[in-house]
Order: structure tokens, then sequence, then C-alpha cells
């Protein structure tokens, strides 16, 4: 559990055609949303229309990650595109998108099957 | 005397994780499940982020973290001397926030994952949250 303290979020980032998939690890809290903005607005920057956020190998989310996640996905609805959220179908992470009501605005899935191929 | 940590840290992002491992290895030891814990963690990481982003505006100032075992629990007090919130009010209202970047549900989570929730605040003077968590569990031995 200490060892989560330190634990530097990840980004691994996969194109295929018009999509991207950012796969993050590590705990995604207010000190790992200045990263993963940074990663996901490049991708928004470079004209992707589609967005897959894996969040399966995130151990902690919180507001501040929320909020990161949201703040994309209003930049790139505005250019007609839309993220997806993966996330495991149980545990924190999960909890914490059901309570938020994201999925009101993003699609929440818990597998890669489940992302329209665009 | 009952088992108690303080831990005083500037504000800065990075001890938002440590104030949250602190808590959740603490918690561990007094007998909450992981389910638990996992909740107890989010709820002090909106706490203490409250203080990193809102607290001290363009600097960075203390952040208190006090956690005392209760008789069935754990009270958990996050405190800082800045700004204070000026509408406490509004500042818990789901989706709020002054912030474009934040979502408002620093406090809806913080009361969500906590039985118990109080906050005390001055504008110019600073803020405390409360928050009371009991076990469901009994914890082992008891």
């Amino acid at each position: 559990m200490l060892e989560e303290a330190g634990k530097a979020v990840h980004i691994a980032i996969k194109r295929q055609g018009s999509q991207a998939t950012a796969r993050l690890s590590g705990e995604f809290d207010l000190k790992a949303a200045p990263a993963v903005r940074e990663q996901l607005d490049g991708l928004i920057d470079a004209g992707l229309q589609s967005i897959v956020v894996d969040l399966r190998g995130v151990p902690f989310l919180d507001s501040s990650g929320l909020g990161v996640l949201l703040g994309r996905y209003r930049r790139l609805s505005e250019r007609g595109g839309t993220i997806y959220l993966l996330a495991a179908a149980e545990g924190s992470v999960r909890t914490v998108l059901e309570m938020s009501g994201v999925r009101q605005v993003m699609p929440l899935l818990t597998s890669e099957s489940e992302v329209p191929r665009g | 005397m009952t088992q108690q940590f303080e831990l005083r840290c500037p504000s800065r992002p990075e001890n938002v994780g440590l104030c949250r491992v602190a808590v959740a290895t603490f918690t561990a030891n007094l007998g909450f499940t992981l389910a638990e814990i996992e909740e107890i963690k989010v709820a002090v990481s909106e706490a203490v982020s409250n203080v990193v982003v809102h607290a001290y505006p363009g600097g960075e100032g203390l952040i208190e973290l006090r956690c005392e075992e209760t008789d069935d629990g754990v009270a958990i007090a996050v405190r800082d001397e800045g700004v204070g919130i000026a509408d406490v009010a509004r500042a818990r209202q789901a989706s709020y926030s002054t912030d474009p970047e934040r979502m408002g549900l620093g406090f809806t989570f913080m009361e969500s994952f906590s039985d118990e929730f109080a906050v005390e605040t001055s504008p110019g003077r600073g803020t405390r949250i409360d928050m009371v968590k009991r076990r469901e569990a009994p914890a082992e031995g008891a």
C-alpha cells in the first residue's frame, strides 16, 4: 500500500486510424491530472475523433481525475468526437464513476470488444 | 491512549497521495475492510485536494491531517489556514466548482463515503473538514 504513494501515472497510447486508446496505470488524482490532461489534449489536437481511455490499470480515481476526463470529453465533443471509458466492472474506480453520473455523458464500458471501431 | 496520528505538510499535489496512503494504512490497522478503506481514501483525497487547489490561491500553506480511533471506527479531520470557503452551501452542491476542470463532486464524495461529515470555515482563517467512518465489520479479536 505504501508503494502506491509514489507511483506516477503512466500512459500508453495506441493509435489506429482516427481512434486512439490511452491505457492509464497508476493513481489518477490531483498529482497525475496535468500529465493525463496533456496527453489527451495532444490526441484531440492531433485530430483524433475517438479516444478510448482505459482505466482498468488505475487503482484509484477521484474527482480531480474525473474533471480531466470530463474536460477532455467537452473539448472532443465540440469537434464531433467522443471518449469511451473502459473500467473494471467492480471496485472503487467503478463506484466513483457510477456515482459521478459520468456515464450520462460518456459511454462507460467494461471490455474493449464493446468499443465501436472508428 | 487511543490510536492516533497527525500529519502536517505543505499544500502540494504530491501530498494528496501521502495523506491518502497514511490514512489507508492507519484504518487498515483498525480493522476496516478493503472496501471501506477505498471509500476513506476517496474522501480524504477530496478533502486534501480541496486544500491544495482552493485554500491558498497562488501559493501554498499548511495541510493538517488528524486521525483518531473511535469506539467503532475513525474520526478524520483535514484542516487548513487558507482563505476559507465563501459559500459552503453552494460548495456542497454537486457539480458546483469555481474551477471548470473540476466536477464539483468533492463534497459529494466526502459526504457519501463518510458516516458523519461537517465543514467549519471562516473567510480568511481557514477550513476544517471533519469526517467519521464507522466499521461495518467488527475488528479482529473484538
